[in-house]
């Protein structure tokens, strides 16, 4: 990338910074303090600290974003909480230790990892109604639900495998083979591609949907990092199909990667073991979850830069950005 | 400013290979392990409160089954583990051959150095075996079995873990109380080695030779024991457990006890939670109603190793686990933070250490800065230049 464009571009930046559309909130679970730590993000600060349920790993916003949904991992539910409010207004049955979760484009399916119990349970959020529980892997960790709806992928741990669910019968399809400790997966946005990471294996596997097959494996390096502690988590595309973000884990680095040749473009140094990402709604700004040092990253993503971290809870665990309601 | 550098997106042609192994209809496969326990009685012991469990290392390996068969059922693989608990080491050995003769290669053994040199020497080149109770370097560094791994850390493994962490808070003088027994000299020796390699100086070393009952005079008998000169932490070689649970508190001077008990280091403990490791002691806490020690980790991933060598090379034949173990694409989630694999040169299941007290985890090696020019966990225990051994060759 020559200069020019890069001045152009951190103009774009700080413009978009400094007056953005609406204001926006992030939400993040910590899960050793069992609360919701809230952030303005023109602030750039917390403004409110919610308590939830016990152990709060994976969250998620309901398709017009006023909902929150929280995984109580330690409670064996997950909670509803009501954005307006900030009130937790209902907790649904999740089968135990639920840890991660991805809610079907219908706004009503939501498919849960079990970790404890070796199943995906399926949950009418509208009813509450149970709808299947699937046998996968040894510890159920990641879960996405493609945004046409066809697919439910879940990742297990020990088993090291991507279960392809049919959403239509609740029945795996076919298993996937990937790197040791599969953590997280993510669609792109037009539901051809979904990125996996290995954590232990320290790739993160493409898998062309149309196919079910791997079409590139990437691996990472980081200078002066022990290669054991490239660690991939979270991962985050934008909707321009251009960018990646892959969260690193204890290498404490987030890699930035061309979604079309790639390529890993940069690798952005963050807080302490990197878990999760989220982007805000228009994509110029990324936040990270740092587990160890208990803090959020922001990433400015025109420019490629940290510029700011916020201190939350202990081992913020998940994050998602909302419209402030 | 965007920089291009380290810029890596190799297509890893094995992945590739596996997606379409486990794309392709495979054909049932039947797995057949067998476990064999042999633990002599280690005398009477001052320290008796806590009982070791018996079953320690069967109930991780018969964890491990569970996990390779949840796998195993996405690919037509059932895993199953044939167990003997052996009443001599005459009946252990005996027990090798009529399983052999069964048809079994793949093996977990529980027994000490000197069975398990005889069952490795009967045993041949048809069968491999995980040896998930034996510590002693021998096995390692001079007197290796080609049909061997082994995923119990050796002593040396141990101490040079205790010694990173003793230089990394400038605990460097030690005062070394070292038992009788013939475990006792060899977690000693280990000890002595690891603090030339890490710069601690053991100002005094005193046998154990006392033999009241510590429950009654420990308070008045270890004071005396250990005045000397000043030292900053007192290490204790008792590996069965028969006097160094009263060491702690009834030191002359106020200082730590680590070794073999207080502070120690260890394959496993219950203690250990983090990189998920929390999931895997609640899943053996369901099956075993009890805490995962060191015995059962060993047991667990020697299992863990044959699932994963199996659903990789897609054979269970010995010589094939044998070969896809050793080799540079064998990696293997233990729960500890980062990929495990095997040394080729002497089947060591290469792996960081844990140090532990009974209710928590203190530190995990090798600590950041112990450096070692292929990867820092060979800098606990014995390296290749120390040792004869080449069992891949």
């Amino acid at each position: 990338m020559n200069k020019k464009k890069i001045k152009t571009l951190t103009l774009t930046a700080l413009v978009s910074i400094a007056s953005p559309l609406w204001a926006e909130m992030a939400y993040v679970s910590n899960e050793k303090d069992n609360t919701i730590s809230v952030i303005d993000l023109d602030a750039m600060e917390v403004v409110d600290t919610i308590d939830v349920g016990q152990r709060p790993r994976g969250i998620l916003l309901s398709k017009d974003k006023s909902t929150l949904y929280i995984c109580a991992s330690d409670d064996d539910t997950v909670q509803v909480m009501d954005l307006a409010t900030r009130k937790i207004v209902d907790s649904l049955p999740s089968g135990e230790d639920p840890e991660q979760f991805a809610l079907h484009p219908n706004d009503r399916h939501l498919y849960i990892a079990n970790e404890d119990d070796d199943i995906t349970t399926v949950v009418d959020v509208k009813t509450k109604e149970v709808l299947a529980q699937i046998p996968v892997g040894v510890e159920p960790e990641g879960m996405a639900v493609s945004p046409d709806g066809r697919w439910a992928v879940n990742t297990s741990e020990t088993t090291s495998m991507l279960h392809w669910i049919n959403t239509e019968t609740f029945e795996i399809e076919k298993n996937i083979v990937i790197g040791q400790r599969p953590r997280h997966v993510e669609f792109s946005h037009d539901s051809k591609f979904a990125w996996a990471s290995a954590e232990i294996g320290g790739t993160v596997h493409i898998i062309d949907v149309d196919k079910l097959e791997a079409v590139k494996v990437l691996d990472f390096k980081i200078r002066g990092v022990n290669q054991d502690k490239v660690q991939p988590v979270g991962i985050e595309l934008t909707s321009d199909g251009r960018y990646a973000f892959v969260a690193l884990g204890p290498s404490n680095h987030v890699a930035v990667v061309d979604a079309q040749t790639y390529e890993v473009l940069d690798y952005l140094l963050v807080g302490s073991r990197v878990w999760q990402l989220d982007l805000n709604a228009d994509q110029s700004m990324l936040l990270t979850t740092n587990g160890v040092s208990g803090d959020i990253s922001v990433i400015d993503v025109e420019d490629m830069k940290v510029i700011k971290s916020i201190k939350v809870g202990r081992y913020p665990w998940g994050v998602v950005i909302a419209p402030s309601s | 400013m965007l920089r291009l550098p380290y810029i890596s997106h190799a297509v890893c042609m094995l992945a590739l290979t596996l997606v379409a192994l486990a794309a392709a209809p495979a054909a049932a496969v039947d797995i057949r392990m067998g476990y064999i326990q042999w633990v002599p009685d280690r005398g009477p012991v001052l320290s008796n409160i806590i009982p070791e469990p018996e079953d320690g290392g069967l109930r991780g390996a018969e964890l491990a089954v569970q996990d390779n068969n949840s796998t195993g059922r996405f690919l037509q693989q059932s895993y199953s583990l044939k167990t003997v608990m052996a009443d001599s080491a005459e009946q252990a050995v005996q027990t090798l051959s009529t399983m052999m003769d069964q048809g079994i290669e793949l093996f977990v053994l529980n027994v000490p150095a000197t069975t398990l040199r005889t069952m490795a020497a009967t045993a041949g080149d048809k069968v491999l075996l995980f040896n998930a109770g034996a510590k002693d370097d021998a096995l390692r560094i001079s007197e290796c079995s080609p049909n061997t791994l082994h995923t119990i850390a050796s002593y040396s493994m141990l101490t040079d873990a205790l010694a990173q962490w003793l230089n990394s808070r400038r605990w460097n003088d030690i005062f070394l109380i070292t038992g009788p027994t013939d475990q006792d000299i060899q977690w000693a020796e280990g000890f002595r080695r690891a603090s030339k390699r890490f710069n601690l100086d053991i100002v005094t070393e005193k046998p154990w030779t006392f033999d009241g009952d510590l429950r009654r005079t420990a308070s008045k008998e270890l004071p005396l024991f250990t005045q000397g000169a000043d030292y900053d932490a007192v290490v204790v070689a008792d590996v069965r457990g028969d006097f160094g649970e009263y060491v702690p508190y009834n030191t002359w001077l106020p200082r730590p006890v680590i070794g073999t008990q207080g502070l120690t280091p260890v394959t496993w403990h219950r203690v250990v939670e983090a990189w998920g490791a929390a999931q895997l002691q609640s899943r053996f806490r369901d099956l075993a109603d009890r805490g995962m020690n060191d015995l059962d980790y060993a047991g667990w991933i020697a299992v863990r190793s044959i699932g994963e060598a199996v659903t990789r090379a897609g054979s269970p034949a010995s010589g094939d686990v044998r070969a896809y173990v050793l080799s540079d694409q064998f990696q293997l989630d233990g729960f500890k933070g980062r990929k495990l694999s095997y040394r080729s040169w002497n089947g060591q299941l290469r792996q960081p250490i844990p140090l532990v007290h009974p209710r928590a985890l203190v530190a995990q090696t090798p600590i950041e800065g112990f450096l070692h020019p292929k990867t820092d966990l060979d800098t606990l225990g014995y390296d290749a230049p120390e040792s004869t051994c080449r069992i891949s060759r």
